[in-house]
């Protein structure tokens, strides 16, 4: 019993210790974005890596989002004579909900686990060491630029993920089930707002951005330097950074739409 | 007065009552260790001692808990960001594995820290980096990306970049580890070479006695924590101490037990039971 309850208090002090080197890590690698800038080039790179390199995951599964959107969608609408509002629906869901949640979801599957893996392995092979031995700090030259990468990629690939989404729901629901196009745009055009609908979604996109990357390059950062070490800390990226998203995305739908 | 002395009169690296230990397990239990400058000084001990801890401290990636580290006359432990990034420029290390970029080739490697910490135009720093090259025998091979490289190969790459910036000292770990032959050939004579030529002082931390013992002056043997010999490699090789003997000659058996301590070889078997 005594046991059980020392290694719970064990657990808890690991947690707190890991939350507190998480936070640390996160302020030097603050800091150190200003380096970052100066040298756009380490930035570009990681851009292509994270971003674009996730581009064609993200199109491809914004437009199969999209079309079983409207499929689902209008069989619903359909029974109240309502399939006009198709476009608003797929519009409304995509922008609000499935364009930052699900994109952030494949993002941290992507580009999220890639980027663990590779500073974990940075770290297994001394290249993070060497650096700080030739007095180039690693959360300025390795971290920082990559962390800028995730957190800037990630508002425009929603923002890919949701168009190519509507456009995927206007070819079923337009092209395939025959719902009147001028209406599919007219309605979304009229009901999308774009304080509440679209600001909020870049918020929530802001937010997962910061939240994926900020484990994914600490969970690297962090790592048991062992094969064994990297293949856990790359799992734990995609599986933390899944339970951040989805709970983060109850907490901030609920500040931004919980009083409509 | 000896010739060991008489080069410790002006030490580089002063280590005095050194203590660290990493959770429960104590690594150095009071070292005190005196590199002197432009010499080739030796760390040996068995696998497990900290040699490569001992050039962490050295190097201010690790803190003491007790005791002095002195570099070049500051003192490492007590240096701020700044300061040791300032000494850090001043010192090379060779890491076990090479260390080097696995996105830039050999020639983006040796011009990384001359990048990252100068102003040089790039036609200076190509001339920098084929000359770093050209020192270690690999010119040629600037074209190479690390994972093209053979283990010597990539740390004689390792080693051009760690004298990119010009340093005051080198420490090498474990630098001879998994070397066919030739290499281990080209990397002994390379470190002495370049010590001489370059004016460098260096820190071997190594388990390859005979290697080592070829081009050090001055040997520290460390075990558990201590340091239980030191001397020039002659003078270790004619010690009265079993151990530094055992450890100089590669004995299997001797002060350290070729067994794992157990309990009794017959009893354990007559115990019987399943597999614990």
């Amino acid at each position: 019993m005594l046991d059980w309850i020392r290694r719970l208090g064990a657990g808890w002090i690991q947690l707190f210790e890991k939350l507190g080197r998480g936070h640390l890590f996160l302020w030097k690698t603050l800091v150190g974005l200003p380096s970052v800038l100066v040298r756009p080039r380490l930035l570009l790179a990681q851009l292509f890596s994270v971003g674009v390199l996730s581009l064609m995951l993200i199109a491809v599964s914004g437009l199969f989002v999209g079309m079983v959107l409207a499929l689902q969608g209008y069989n619903t609408l359909v029974d109240f004579s309502a399939e006009e509002s198709l476009g608003v629906m797929v519009a409304l869901s995509m922008v609000r909900e499935l364009g930052p949640v699900v994109t952030a979801l494949l993002f941290a599957g992507r580009a999220g686990s890639a980027l663990t893996a590779e500073i974990g392995l940075m770290k297994a092979t001394e290249q993070l060491s060497g650096m700080e031995m030739m007095a180039v700090d690693p959360l300025h030259r390795v971290i920082a630029p990559r962390f800028l990468a995730g957190f800037v990629s990630m508002p425009l690939l929603v923002a890919i993920f949701s168009a190519v989404g509507i456009w995927g729901g206007y070819f079923v629901g337009v092209g395939l089930l025959g719902v009147d196009e001028g209406a599919y745009w007219a309605q979304m055009q009229a009901k999308v707002d774009l304080h509440d609908d679209v600001l909020n979604g870049v918020i929530k996109s802001l937010v997962f951005g910061f939240v994926t990357t900020w484990i994914a390059v600490f969970e690297g950062y962090d790592t048991i330097p062992t094969s064994e070490g990297v293949s856990r800390a790359t799992t734990r990226t995609v599986v933390h950074s899944a339970f951040a998203v989805l709970a983060l995305d109850f907490v901030l739908t609920a500040l931004m739409f919980g009083d409509n | 007065m000896d010739a060991a002395e008489s080069l410790q009169s002006d030490t580089l690296v002063r280590i005095r009552d050194l203590h660290f230990s990493r959770g429960e397990r104590v690594i150095f239990d009071g070292v005190d260790l005196d590199i002197p400058r432009g010499g080739v000084t030796a760390i040996m001990g068995p696998s497990g001692t900290g040699k490569t801890t001992l050039l962490r401290l050295i190097g201010g990636q690790l803190y003491p808990d007790r005791g002095s580290v002195q570099v070049d006359g500051e003192e490492v432990p007590a240096l701020g960001r700044a300061g040791l990034y300032r000494l850090r420029k001043r010192m090379g290390m060779l890491f076990q594995s090479g260390a080097l970029l696995t996105d830039l080739s050999v020639y983006d490697n040796v011009a990384f820290p001359l990048r990252e910490h100068t102003e040089l135009p790039e036609s200076m720093i190509r001339d920098l980096v084929l000359m770093k090259l050209q020192a270690v025998g690999l010119r040629g091979a600037r074209k190479l990306m690390p994972s093209e490289l053979s283990g010597g190969m990539a740390r004689r790459v390792a080693l051009a970049r760690a004298i990119a910036l010009d340093p005051m000292m080198i420490m090498y770990d474990e630098p001879f580890t998994g070397q066919d032959p030739i290499s281990m050939g080209a990397l002994v004579q390379l470190i002495r070479l370049l010590n001489d030529a370059l004016g460098l002082t260096s820190i071997i931390v190594s388990h390859d006695v005979q290697e080592t013992a070829a081009i050090s002056d001055y040997i520290y043997v460390i075990s558990r924590g201590k340091v239980v010999g030191r001397g020039t490699p002659e003078q270790l090789r004619n010690t009265d101490s079993e151990w530094v003997r055992q450890f100089m000659q590669g004995l299997p058996d001797g002060p350290v037990p070729f067994h794992y301590p157990a309990p009794d070889y017959r009893e354990d078997l007559l115990r019987g039971g399943g597999g614990d």
